[in-house]
This record gives structure tokens, C-alpha cells and sequence, in this order.
């Protein structure tokens, strides 16, 4: 049976194994003790053709409802944004998705500036000295910040906010665990960090204090406020920040953050059930050669012309091994091609001029809610996504959007059962005014 | 010329362009200073390129070509199993059923991809030998340490504190040693003996009651199958160790031999290196981790299960080590993956294997004449040479790699294992044909001949390439990470 990804004819095979030396494939494998050869057939499902395979996962995909063919208010960490037709042309560029890690500069350029562009826009929009080429994503970036923190001040608590996404407390909090780190969560009051609970648990073993902006609840978190009281016990001031808010928000260094971080999926990255993402890592220059993960920098070829390489690479798993901080190798590179093809595209007028049609749109949600007589638990400055309560049971009232072909939001009653029929409504700068006329018509009248 | 001919995105900015089209705004439009408090909003403007939409494809399009992916190109590079990645799979990762789905959706709504990664899940685990696998891990790496987390919970539930050591051999990843690092455990370095395998008495010697894993690449890093792995195996387990399986060099046995089967009690696998998940220049890639049994209690939530009902997350795991990742891996890489196994199915994916080990060997045989080649037996998937030869001559590995560039080859990868002087770690896959691998190998001799009669041309490579050899010292030493307007 012939493969259309293996090029080896019985000839070549026959001519191969005469240059080795051998009688048969079988004696190349020779040093795989009998005992634990794998000498059935594998008892997986049997070959399919191209057009076989397309149907089948066509088949599969068909089963999803996918956000074309449903109004979503959902975004709980992910979102649904306009993406530039061009981002894809450009990821799809093969010399691009199929080359490894920039190892080998002079064939590489492209790839490296195109990380250079990508680092200078990331601290262009969250006011920080130096960002990396990318992470994982926004949770696992922002366990890094923890980890970094605690070996930068030698100490090991981890303060983290309530109004931090759940799932990035979770990851925070595994990672924490294998360094035996101490994670405790500052309560919330009002959809914002409880600013006198945050004082009240400062001392000198907090390593940092880890804030999301906006946070989980839509909330701008007041950074200014928040600031004096982590540095005033010279812990580290950790933001998590949505990049597309910075278009429009103060960024976090204007507030002497000491490390931010988060995910570029709501800038020209596909929902994709989550993955793959990219997280950012930005920090001040002070703690440059403590970040984790690739650093690109600029330097001059022999004969003086400008190029790219990465670098400091002493920091790095493969140079450190197990004095390295941080074991990440793979990052999420076409990921961040994509944000920057994106961050290109919009550019300084679009960045801000999408991030206030998020204002504007998820305010305009709001008022219509409030006009309804819906209770709004957490009133106040909010970017895209604000908590509403349903008057009716939640499950009753999504499964009729459902019907009516909408994704409610984020029910919070999975984070916290005292949040019992809140609703986190996400309003991006694509849905309309008539859909968000609709929903909230909707969301009354179940 | 110089920099001009190259310019950044930013050098290319002119105030009044722009490159995108945002949804019409229908709505009324609100005074920021009424919706966000004034220190709250952003009073400088990020200074992002402001360029048309033809100056950002020109741009990256150019950027495209002073860059190299395998389509372009023999990628030889050792333990990264640079094979093709096909376009079928681009086409099925992109429909839009897939693509256009929030994780956070009722889980009714997205069964076709619960399904999917179900399936995958169930195909690994018989390729693997395993009992569970999780696709949370987004890279090897996330997975070395997702493993490593879950033995020491193993360990802790059986009341076992003092479990605190890792032995990894001197041959291996350094990510392995920064993974045991990172999930809290000490290393051991364990030797490697003249046939470049684990030096069975310096394991018996390191391996103790503090024991809590060894990992393992099988094949290893130098190419050479572990053939003491059930020795090596016994040596763990007798003192209450785990083992640990590198999936890097997963390729070579497809098929052929199951870390199952071997003793592994973990297993991470690199879904974009055997399993063709482009490499992206870097990534993203997938890391799923299989356990054996006794190690299910303890895998990342949530888990998948298969019901009456169809698919569900599982949250309700007390034993699990939490959460590594938001959401559930990195499902694009997963179809991808998918795709590629039911393409090849049972029989190609032997064939990948018998082809991978072949290629390599055939490249050894042919080469070995002209380099150094430390570790002289059968290798599997790769193989690694020493320049240690053409060092006397005054030529370095490094100068070898970068006088491929000038024929056209990415390099094989370099100083690596460390265990190998001047090492070259070659890795073909089964994806290259004869004719690739002949004409790799005839440019191979051109440049240990060249290393005997013209040093200099191989020592001030590369020639062709659009940058020559870059400064690294001096990026270090002065960093500059980001552009700055003049």
C-alpha cells in the first residue's frame, strides 16, 4: 500500500538497505527486545482518503453550533472579534508555518523580525520596557509572572484577586503547587479587588500581588489605588490585561506594573475552543533577563547590516537545564504573527477605535438592561463584558436564546454559587444594535 | 542599502493610512470621559504602525521570503522531526464548526469537537500503550511537567514525601531537567556508557527511596534505541520510581514498540513533531500526556468522558493536580493531529516509521566515510556525528551548518547532545525521498572536503544568505528588544 507522504519506492527501500548493509527493514529494529516489539497491527481505525476524512470531520463539525450561525455574548476570557481577512493569507504563508524556531538567523529573518515588530507592539500597548516573543497563553503567562516573582524577591506567597479569570487562578495555583508556593485569593467587593482586604494581607513574604485589568467582571480594576499598596512592601505588581482594553485603557507600566501579561486572542485570533492562543510577557527592563521564553534582539551582520537573533539565551531550559526558572522551549509563534499582522492592521486609530466600540457597545447593553429593570450586581467603569442577573432561572432563559439562535453569556454560578443566575454578557464591537436589542427583549421576556 | 533595505513594519508608518474595517458603528456615539473615569483612559496613543492594506502584505510577504519552512526546503534538524505537514490538514483544523467555537459553550453545543478529541484521546492511547491520555498540555514541555506533577501527586497519595529526585540522562532535552526544576524536584544526572545508552551501574547507583521518576527518551537523543529498557525499568520500579517517557522521539517507533509496553508509566507526545502539527516557527504545538492506570486519578482537570448522553468535562477529580492550562489544550494542533492519523492509519503510520529509521540509516552509512561518527550501530530515526575531525582543520559545526545554508539546507541541529563533541544531530524523517537525502549527503562531502582543501570558504559561510553571520555577542550584550522611533 503506498502513502501520498512517503516518497520510498520498493526500489529505493531495496537500493537503502544494500547501502546499509542489511537484508530487511526488521534487522534496522533489531535492538528492540523481542519481548516488547509491537508485532500486531495497531488496533486503530483504518485509512481514509482525503475526500473520506473531509466528510468525516465535516460530519463532526457540523455538529458544533459555531458562532456564524449564532449571535454570541459569551467571552469569559475568549472573545469574538473582528479578525482581518489578511491575517490568515499571512499565517498561511508556508515559509512561515512550516519553518521550526528562528535557530539558524541568517535563514530566519523573517520570522525574527516579524517577532521584533511583535515584541515592540506589546509594550507599546501595555507601557512596559520589554516583552518576549510569546507564551502558551494568558493563564500559563501569568503563572510564569507568579514564579518569577516569588525567585526575583525570594519570597513565597501569591496574592491573587477574585476578580482574576477562574480558570487562570486554577493554572496559577497548579504551578504554584510544584514550587511550593503559597496562593491566596483577595476577595472582591463590588466586581473590584477589596482594596482594604488587599492592604489588610500585605506583608513582607508577599512575592505579588496578581490584579486582572479589566477584570473577569468587566471591571477596570482601580490600578492607580492598587499600586502603593503592593510596592509599599516592595512585592511585585502583576497585571493581567486584555491587549485589545489597552487600546483605549491607561496602560499598566503607566502604573509601574512590574510584569504584565495576558492572551492576544482578541486580537485576529480565531475562538477555536480555546487553543491554540498566545499569551504576552512584558516587563520593565530591570527584570529583562529574568523573563521566560524566546527573546528576539537586534543586532548587525559582518558586514554591519541589520539583522535578528535570539538572545539572551542564558536564561533559557536548553542552555540553564535545571537551573533554568522556566521549562517553556515550544511557544505560540504563528499565534503571535497573527496578533501582529493584526496589531499592524488596526494600527494607532484602529487599536482605539475598535477598543471604544467595545465601550461603547457593552455599555449600551448595560443601560438597555437596566432600562428593562434588570439588576446590574457590579455598576461601574466596565469595558466589554459586564454581570447581569437574570430575573428567571438562568438555565431556562439560555436554552430559550439558544432556540432563538444566541449564546447568552457566561453562567457565574459555575465560578461561585452565590452568583446563582448572573449572567456575564460580552458586547464586542461586532454585534449590532439590533442583536443587542434583541437579547436584552429576549432576555426579559422568557 | 544597509537597514533601508529591510525596513521595520514602523519605518514604514505614514500618519493617515490604515489597513482595517472595523463593523459600522450603529450606534450613538458616547463621550468616553462619560463611560470610562479621565486617569483611566489612555492619553498617548500606542504607537502601532499606520500602513494600507497592501503595505502589510507586501511587508510580511517579503518577510515570508528571508524566511525558511520545510515546504521550502530539506529540514534535517535532530529531534525535531521537521517531516511535511500537509495541506489536507491546514484545510480541516480551518472549518469553520471547528474554529468558530468558544470553550465556554454548553457543552451540547460542541459535541462534534468533544467527539473528536475523544477519538484522538482513544487513538493514542493504543499508539502509546497507555491507559488515559489528557490533551490539555500545550507543548512537550507543558507536558514533561504536567507528568512530572502527576507522579508527585502519585507519590503524595501513597503517603510518599521523600520522592524528591529526578534522574534524567546526561543525553537528554534540556527542557527535561527545567521541567523537574519547575514541578519542584531535584536532578540527578545519570551517565551515559560507551554505546551511548544509560549506564545501567551509575543508575543502579543514583536511584534510591528519594527516587520519584527517571525520564527517558527512547529512542534517545543520540538516535540509539534503550535496549536495556526493561532492566532499566525493573532498576525504577524495583526502588519505587516512576518512568517517565520523552514522546520527542516518538517517530522512530510507530508501531514498532509501545513505551506502554515498556514499562513507561507516563508518556508526553509531541503532536507537531511525530504527528505533523506545523512547527510554526516556534510553535504552537501540542503535548498530551498518557499515564497508566494508577496514575488516572491524578491527570489535569477537566477530564473527558464519554457518557450515554455524549461527551462531558469532568471537574469532580479530588486526586487531580488542577488546572495547567485554561480551557482544553490546543484543540486547532489536535484536529490536525487527528487528521493526520486517520490518514495514514494502522499500516502508514508502521510504514512512517520503517521509512524514518530507514532514511536515517542510509544517511549514516553514507556519511560516516567523511565525519566522525561517535556511537557506530543501527540507529533509529536520527543519528548524531561529531565534527571533531573537521575541528582539527580549524572548521567548527557551527561553520558545517552554516555552509548548508549556501546549498540551499537548513542545518542539521548543533552542540547538541551534549555529550557529543561538536556534535551534528541529523534527523531526515520519512517524508524525504531518496533523491533529497543524496543530494544532502553529496553537499555533506563536499563540505568536509572543502574543510581539507579551503577551510576559509567554509569557515566564512554563509555566502548567499540575506543577512551574513550575525553579531550575537553584541545582541546580548547591549539587548535592544523592541524598535524605538528615532
Amino acid at each position: 500500500m503506498n502513502f501520498r507522504y512517503l516518497p520510498t519506492t520498493a526500489e529505493d527501500r531495496k537500493e537503502m538497505l544494500k547501502e546499509i548493509g542489511v537484508e530487511s527493514i526488521d534487522e534496522l529494529f533489531s535492538d528492540i527486545p523481542e519481548e516488547i516489539r509491537f508485532e500486531g497491527r495497531l488496533n486503530i481505525k483504518e485509512a481514509v482518503s482525503e475526500k473520506t476524512l473531509t466528510k468525516e470531520l465535516s460530519r463532526l463539525a457540523g455538529k458544533n453550533k459555531d458562532l456564524q450561525n449564532y449571535v454570541s455574548f459569551l467571552g469569559a476570557g475568549v472573545y469574538d472579534h473582528y479578525i482581518p481577512s489578511i491575517v490568515d493569507h499571512v499565517i498561511s504563508r508556508s515559509e512561515f508555518y512550516t519553518a521550526y524556531t528562528p535557530y539558524q538567523p541568517e535563514f530566519s529573518q523573517g520570522e525574527l523580525q516579524a517577532i521584533f515588530e511583535f515584541q515592540t507592539m506589546i509594550c507599546e500597548l501595555t507601557g512596559m520596557d520589554v516583552s518576549n516573543s510569546s507564551m502558551y497563553d494568558g493563564g500559563t503567562a501569568l503563572a510564569e509572572a507568579a514564579i518569577l516573582s516569588c525567585n526575583q524577591t525570594k519570597r513565597n506567597t501569591i496574592l491573587i484577586s477574585q476578580s482574576t479569570h477562574p480558570e487562570y487562578r486554577e493554572v496559577v495555583k497548579t504551578y504554584a503547587l510544584g514550587q511550593k508556593l503559597q496562593v491566596e485569593e483577595i476577595p472582591m467587593k463590588d466586581g473590584i479587588t477589596d482594596l482594604e482586604a488587599l492592604q489588610n494581607r500585605m506583608d513582607d513574604q508577599v512575592a505579588c500581588v496578581i490584579i486582572q485589568y479589566p477584570n473577569f467582571y468587566g471591571r477596570i480594576e482601580p490600578l492607580k489605588e492598587i499600586e502603593p499598596i503592593v510596592h509599599g512592601q516592595n512585592a511585585h505588581f502583576v497585571v493581567s490585561s486584555n491587549p485589545l482594553a489597552l487600546g483605549i485603557l491607561t496602560p499598566p507600566g503607566h502604573f509601574h506594573a512590574d510584569i504584565v501579561t495576558g492572551d492576544v486572542q482578541p486580537l485576529g485570533v480565531p475562538q477555536s475552543f480555546g487553543g491554540p492562543h498566545a499569551g504576552y510577557f512584558a516587563t520593565t527592563k530591570k527584570l529583562m533577563r529574568k523573563i521566560p521564553g524566546r527573546l528576539v534582539g537586534q543586532t548587525t551582520d559582518e558586514d554591519g547590516k541589520r539583522g535578528f537573533v535570539l538572545t539572551l539565551q542564558a536564561r533559557e531550559q536548553h542552555i540553564r537545564r535545571e537551573k533554568a526558572t522556566s521549562n517553556i522551549c515550544s511557544n505560540q509563534a504563528l499565534i503571535a504573527l497573527a496578533a501582529s499582522v493584526t496589531m499592524t492592521a488596526l494600527g494607532k486609530r484602529g487599536i482605539r477605535e475598535m477598543a471604544l466600540a467595545n465601550v461603547r457597545k457593552a455599555n449600551y447593553a448595560k443601560e438597555a438592561f437596566k432600562k428593562k429593570g434588570f439588576e446590574i450586581p457590579f455598576e461601574g467603569p466596565s469595558f466589554n463584558e459586564f454581570v447581569v442577573k437574570s430575573k428567571k432561572p438562568l438555565k431556562v432563559v439560555t436554552e430559550r436564546l439558544l432556540e432563538k439562535g444566541m449564546i447568552a453569556g457566561y453562567d457565574l454560578g459555575k465560578v461561585d454559587p452565590k452568583f446563582k443566575d448572573h449572567l456575564l454578557v460580552c458586547v464586542t464591537e461586532i454585534r449590532t444594535k439590533e442583536e443587542i436589542d434583541y437579547f436584552v427583549k429576549e432576555m426579559g421576556e422568557v | 542599502m544597509g537597514q533601508d533595505q529591510f525596513p521595520l513594519i514602523f519605518e514604514k508608518s505614514k500618519e493617515g493610512r490604515i489597513g482595517y474595517s472595523l463593523p459600522e458603528f450603529d450606534l450613538e456615539e458616547t463621550k468616553v470621559e462619560d463611560l470610562i473615569p479621565e486617569e483611566y483612559i489612555r492619553k498617548e496613543d500606542p504607537e502601532l504602525p499606520e500602513v494600507s492594506e497592501l503595505d502589510i502584505i507586501r511587508h510580511y510577504t517579503a518577510l515570508s521570503r528571508r524566511n525558511y519552512g520545510v515546504d521550502n526546503g530539506f529540514y534535517p534538524l535532530g529531534s525535531c522531526t521537521m517531516k511535511y505537514n500537509p495541506k489536507i490538514n491546514e484545510d480541516l483544523a480551518r472549518i469553520p464548526g471547528f474554529v468558530h467555537i468558544h470553550p465556554l459553550q454548553d457543552e451540547r453545543t460542541v459535541q462534534g469537537a468533544m467527539e473528536l478529541m475523544y477519538d484522538l484521546q482513544e487513538h493514542l492511547k493504543e499508539i502509546t500503550g497507555m491507559d488515559e491520555v489528557t490533551l490539555q498540555p500545550a507543548a512537550g514541555a507543558h507536558g514533561e511537567w504536567t507528568g512530572l506533577m502527576m507522579i508527585r501527586a502519585f507519590h503524595e497519595a501513597n503517603g510518599d514525601f521523600h520522592r524528591t529526585k529526578v534522574i534524567i540522562p546526561d543525553s537528554a532535552h534540556g527542557t527535561n531537567p527545567a521541567s523537574a526544576t519547575v514541578a519542584g524536584f531535584e536532578t540527578v544526572t545519570v551517565a551515559s556508557d560507551e554505546n551511548g545508552l544509560v549506564d545501567l551501574e551509575d543508575l543502579k547507583r543514583v536511584v534510591g527511596e528519594d527516587t520519584a521518576a527517571l525520564m527517558l527518551t527512547n529512542p534517545n537523543t543520540l538516535g540509539l534505541f534503550e535496549e536495556h529498557i526493561l532492566e532499566i525499568a525493573e532498576i525504577v520500579h524495583g526502588v519505587g520510581g516512576k518512568l517517565y517517557y520523552d514522546g520527542a522521539n516518538l517517530n522512530a517507533i510507530l508501531a514498532k514498540a509501545r513505551p506502554g509496553d515498556m514499562g513507561f508509566d507516563v508518556v508526553h507526545l509531541n503532536l507537531h513533531k511525530t504527528f505533523t502539527g506545523p512547527h510554526g516557527g516556534g510553535g504552537p504545538g501540542s503535548g498530551p500526556v498518557g499515564v497508566k492506570k494508577e496514575l488516572i486519578p491524578f491527570l489535569p482537570v477537566p477530564v473527558l468522558v464519554k457518557g450515554e448522553n455524549g461527551y462531558t468535562f469532568d471537574y469532580d477529580r479530588p486526586e487531580s493536580i488542577g488546572r495547567v492550562k485554561p480551557f482544553y489544550g490546543n484543540f486547532g494542533i489536535n484536529i490536525r493531529a487527528y487528521a493526520y492519523i486517520r490518514t495514514m492509519g494502522p499500516d502508514g503510520l508502521k510504514k512512517v516509521a520503517e521509512n524514518a529509521v530507514l532514511n536515517a540509516n542510509y544517511m549514516m552509512r553514507k556519511l560516516s566515510p567523511y565525519y566522525d561518527l561517535p556511537f557506530d550501530r543501527h540507529c533509529k530515526h536520527e543519528f548524531v556525528l561529531s565534527g571533531r575531525r573537521q575541528k582539527k582543520l580549524g572548521v567548527r559545526t557551527l561553520d558545517i551548518a552554516k555552509r548548508l545554508l549556501d546549498f540551499g539546507f537548513h542545518p542539521p541541529t548543533i552542540y547538541f547532545p551534549l555529550n557529543v563533541e561538536e556534535a551534528l544531530m541529523i534527523e531526515p524523517t520519512e517524508t524525504e525521498s531518496k533523491e533529497t537525502l543524496d543530494a544532502f549527503i553529496d553537499t555533506m562531502i563536499q563540505i568536509a572536503q572543502e574543510a581539507e582543501e579551503n577551510p576559509e570558504i567554509v569557515q566564512d559561510a554563509p555566502h548567499t544568505t540575506v543577512v551574513k553571520r550575525l553579531d550575537e555577542a553584541k545582541a546580548a550584550r547591549k539587548p535592544i528588544l523592541r524598535y524605538m522611533k528615532e
